[in-house]
């Protein structure tokens, strides 16, 4: 599943909206929010935010089909990543190849590395880093997350996780 | 009136705990009914007589050192005519000795145990189990985890019925102390760590505490007699704390949260290790407490935290063992 923002222009009267739900509900997609941005209005038109969770196979038919109703869509973009978890990292970071260490998350193709806050208070001292990792769902985040610890382990990297998941 | 006889094995900080404990007789009767020390027995000598005066065996210890008569525990056990032994012997995780073979001998016999020993009840436990319900006698070891702290008898009494879907616990107070020490005081470990020998907070040899092997201890424990598995010592996986860094907390503390020294225990995992705890969770606890958070079916969230060592804190646990025991008989 993915989660697809886009902003469509709709002209100030009755019947526009249910042009672009009609798609939603036809490609089975789940409407998160809806935000009509009234003070922006201009040529009679409403920029409107939707939010959709939907299959990724069908996002490119949903926006197609939305333009085939004569809307404009004036913005679209697609996170794919939904879960999200941070975890420390404390060793040798810098000196045992941190891309491949990185690697561990961002080959699988799932998952990314999306944030590292990196501590390196002296030089030849172990370094401290915070790591957060995004996956397109819980399931895939675990498996990135042990993909990484088996890499820390082999490099003698302590990896601290979270207690809860976020 | 019955009187119960009482042997305390193991004369060292809860051993005299618990002798001061029941020098109060009023607080004990209401307790257990009448009752006496027989035999007390430290790692080179023993009292023995038919109603020990505790005052008197306690200074002679402080005086001393070691108690006058030259027995050992195995000994008594053969010799000696009591009804529960209070096993306070110092912990062995690999072996479990000499405890283990206390235990097993005074079972054999017919005798009530109460342990605040946790080596044979990690090298042992079903076998101890079985061996107290064939002889008809209770094995209580409520001091074994978390000290003053109740989580045994909490689990097994108050929450009865509950199935436990998981444990997550603060189990060293020495761990948490460095721990919340460094994520206060910005400070390295080597420098919290010889500040906390300095309190007698952490032992002259640390790595018992900091390497996590007395919290895995315990986990074990608590894991197979609260959530009926059947695992070993060698069954955790345990990281300690000893190259934790003080940026670590202020990285951590970025995204709201800390580190904390974690036992954990759910159908998937048995592991002890250092863990990014929010600061909204209950588990952020601060000092040398102890903690735990129980989660089960029906009562769902389950908090307790208290002190987790000290003398006469622990003997609270071995007393109430001892409470437990009687509770059911005082009356008959």
């Amino acid at each position: 599943m993915a989660i697809v923002s886009l902003v469509v222009e709709l002209k100030d009267k009755p019947g526009q909206l249910a042009k672009v739900i009609e798609p939603v509900s036809k490609y089975k997609g789940n409407i998160i929010s809806i935000v009509h941005r009234r003070e922006e209005i201009s040529e009679g038109k409403v920029p409107v935010e939707i939010s959709i969770e939907i299959d990724e196979k069908n996002v490119k038919k949903l926006l197609e089909n939305i333009k085939s109703k004569g809307i404009t869509i004036k913005r679209f973009n697609e996170s794919r990543l939904t879960s999200t978890t941070s975890v420390v990292l404390i060793g040798h970071i810098i000196h045992t190849d941190l891309s491949s260490t990185i690697d561990a998350v961002d080959k699988t193709g799932f998952a990314e590395v999306v944030e590292m806050h990196i501590s390196m208070p002296c030089l030849n001292k172990p370094s401290t880093a915070m790591v957060t990792i995004s996956a397109i769902g819980d399931e895939e985040l675990k498996k990135a997350m042990e993909n990484l610890k088996a890499v820390c382990k082999k490099k003698g990297i302590i990896m601290i996780e979270p207690l809860e998941p976020e | 009136m019955y009187m119960i006889k009482l042997a305390i094995f193991g004369f060292g900080a809860v051993g005299r705990g618990v002798a001061k404990i029941l020098i109060d007789k009023e607080r004990i009767r209401r307790l257990i009914g009448e009752y006496t020390v027989v035999a007390i027995a430290d790692s080179k000598g023993a009292i023995i007589s038919d109603s020990i005066d505790l005052k008197k065996a306690l200074e002679i210890k402080n005086k001393e050192g070691s108690l006058p008569e030259r027995l050992t525990v195995d000994e008594i056990i053969d010799s000696v005519d009591f009804d529960v032994a209070l096993e306070l012997t110092p912990t062995n995780i690999k072996t479990g000795e000499p405890g283990l073979t206390h235990i097993k001998k005074c079972l054999k016999k017919g005798c009530h145990v109460v342990t605040s020993n946790k080596g044979p009840l990690v090298v042992a436990y079903k076998e101890l189990m079985k061996l107290a319900e064939k002889n008809n006698v209770k094995l209580m070891f409520e001091a074994t985890v978390g000290g003053a702290m109740p989580v045994i008898k909490l689990i097994k009494r108050d929450l009865a019925g509950n199935n436990i879907i998981s444990i997550k616990g603060i189990l060293n107070g020495t761990c948490n102390y460095i721990l919340s020490k460094m994520e206060k005081e910005k400070l390295p470990y080597d420098v919290v760590l010889s500040e906390a020998k300095e309190l007698g907070i952490a032992e002259a040899n640390e790595s018992y505490d900091v390497e996590g092997i007395d919290s895995a201890a315990k986990l074990v424990i608590l894991a197979n007699a609260l959530m009926n598995m059947d695992v070993k010592f060698d069954d955790v996986e345990i990281v300690g704390i000893t190259k934790i860094t003080p940026e670590a907390f202020e990285i951590a503390m970025e995204k709201g949260y800390t580190i904390r020294l974690i036992a954990e225990v759910n159908e998937q995992t048995l592991k002890v290790g250092p863990r990014l705890v929010s600061l909204n969770n209950p588990l952020c606890i601060h000092g040398t407490l102890n903690a735990v958070l129980i989660k089960t079916d029906l009562a769902k969230e389950v908090f307790v935290i208290g002190r987790g060592a000290g003398s006469i804190e622990t003997a609270s646990a071995v007393i109430s063992d001892l409470a437990e025991i009687y509770s059911c008989e005082v009356n008959k």
